[in-house]
């Protein structure tokens, strides 16, 4: 087999666990709040950001979770501000205020951090050389996916037989419903913030460690592509994002490696498009969809 | 036990519940009857703490509940088994439940096995979806799930809704031997012959106000109620 396709085909793979990382992120809030949380994608970029000021001044192994908490608390913090007081309000209104925050995300980086990019930290084991299949790559690529599918199976399992994954389930269907029986809609809510935020803060991590910088806008087209991996899967499954994320990132690598690397963001929206047109719920979704 | 008194509810401009009072003596099944609109549901709804009344006051064994949660009224032992069943359709029975026992902290498997023998059918149906379930098995998972919070007043919203008539008694039947384990009723029907049939005392609701009550068997032989909700 042709090496280079080779080696296209597991940075895909790499790219796309991280991928599946963040579209989880917008598919439980989706499945919870009926929300396409735009500022998701700018959650990311600012773990990038926390992880390289924690990194300036902290050992990694301190820095990792330390990242993984303050995106945790940010992305709560997000929900209570800006989605919050709008629960009772045309699910059109949410979604602009979505939007709204991914623009003060972007902006407050730069004004915060400047639009110059920043050195991300070097994470010297997920740099370890690797060969595997003749090809010469680093442990980041290989752990990423590996790394995706667990904290999916991970993930599957606490909405299965945990209480919090219990009423996640629940609130998702039927949020009259769940609070007769005693759930606490705001509590489920900020786990569900939580949960994403912390996947998108471990998909940062291994995002940006295979790149050299994050800067303001670094999180607004993975974002958009994550988007696109959730609704190719099926907006509101797991299971389906984490396809979603494979699917987008191992063909935006195999396009690259054809030499048409013009054309890989172009072909992300495109796959977009068509999914819309003939299979809007997605490989995975709900039959019942409902407009934005 | 508990204590309705001036219970006013709006929506948007429009007062659905216009000042009614009523009360639910410990160990009895009293019913609210009326007709579409009338604010039954809404009645309920407000006590449960799933919509705020404006104006009002609910006691519950004599704690004034009007303004708590939805969370700490299932809490003090109040549960409401929602009109049009509510169960999730795509959880288990067993997992349905179990969310019903959301807020006890104690073991729930002896609940499971009681709840298994008083229905049967819903042992047989425990890994089965939800909403593969059948209307009347539907109805039964949802007083089942209701009844796992071990609440000491069951609110019942339409239990008889969509249900063939054999159903319907059986879960007629269900209420009344809930009710002998010493749990209290407050059950709101349209079906106003079954609903006072089993009710120690009844309250008749028309838009917004109560304007007739009565032991049950007194309201099945009145004459305005005959004509106006039994249809003879």
């Amino acid at each position: 087999m042709n090496l280079n396709l080779l080696e296209q085909a597991m940075i895909g793979i790499s790219i796309g666990g991280a991928y599946a990382l963040i579209a989880i992120g917008y598919t439980l809030v989706y499945g919870i709040l009926r929300l396409i949380n735009f500022a998701h994608g700018d959650i990311f970029m600012m773990a990038g950001y926390f992880m390289i000021f924690c990194a300036s001044i902290l050992p990694i192994y301190v820095a990792i979770p330390i990242t993984i908490i303050e995106t945790c608390i940010l992305g709560v913090l997000i929900e209570k501000v800006a989605y919050k007081p709008l629960r009772e309000a045309p699910r059109m209104s949410i979604m602009i205020s979505a939007i709204g925050v991914s623009y003060l995300l972007q902006n407050l980086a730069t004004y915060l951090f400047t639009a110059i990019p920043i050195q991300y930290p070097r994470i010297e084991f997920l740099k370890t050389p690797i060969t595997l299949f003749g090809v010469l790559t680093n442990l980041a690529n290989i752990i990423t996916p590996i790394i995706a599918i667990l904290l999916v199976l991970f993930l599957i399992w606490i909405l299965k037989n945990t209480k919090v994954g219990l009423s996640m389930r629940a609130v998702s269907r039927d949020y009259e419903a769940a609070s007769l029986m005693g759930v606490k809609i705001n509590k489920t809510i900020s786990w569900t913030f939580i949960i994403g935020s912390s996947l998108a803060a471990i998909g940062s991590i291994l995002y940006f460690s295979n790149r050299s910088a994050v800067f303001p806008y670094s999180g607004s087209l993975p974002g958009l592509k994550c988007f696109v991996a959730a609704v190719f899967g099926g907006i509101g499954s797991i299971p389906g994002a984490l396809i979603g994320g494979f699917f987008i990132g191992i063909c935006e690598n195999l396009i690259k490696s054809a030499g048409y690397s013009t054309f890989s963001d172009a072909f992300t929206f495109v796959v977009l498009i068509i999914m819309l047109l003939f299979r809007p719920t997605g490989l995975f979704g709900e039959k019942l969809i409902e407009k934005v | 036990m508990l204590k309705v008194s001036n219970l006013e509810v709006h929506f948007g401009g429009i007062r659905a519940v216009k000042g009614i009072s009523f009360n639910v003596k410990k160990g009895s099944i009293v019913s609210l009857i009326g007709a579409n609109g009338a604010g039954k549901s809404t009645t309920l709804r407000s006590i449960a703490g799933a919509v705020k009344p404006s104006g009002g006051k609910i006691l519950f064994e004599d704690v004034d509940i009007t303004d708590s949660d939805t969370s700490s009224i299932v809490k003090m032992g109040i549960t409401l088994c929602p009109e049009g069943r509510r169960i999730f359709p795509d959880m288990t029975t067993f997992d349905n439940l179990k969310i019903g026992a959301y807020l006890r902290k104690d073991n729930i498997d002896n609940d499971i096995k009681e709840i298994y023998q008083m229905f049967p059918i819903l042992k047989e149906r425990s890994w089965q979806l939800a909403g593969t379930l059948s209307g009347g098995e539907q109805q039964m998972l949802a007083v089942a799930r209701s009844l796992m919070s071990r609440p000491k007043l069951m609110m019942l919203d339409e239990p008889s809704l969509g249900l063939a008539p054999l159903i319907v008694k059986n879960i007629f039947n269900i209420i009344k031997e809930i009710n002998k384990q010493g749990v209290t009723i407050l059950l709101i029907e349209q079906n106003a012959n079954m609903a006072l049939k089993i009710s120690d005392y009844s309250y008749v609701l028309e838009t917004g106000n109560i304007v007739m009550e009565g032991k049950g068997v007194e309201l099945l032989n009145n004459e305005k109620v005959k004509s106006a909700y039994l249809g003879k």
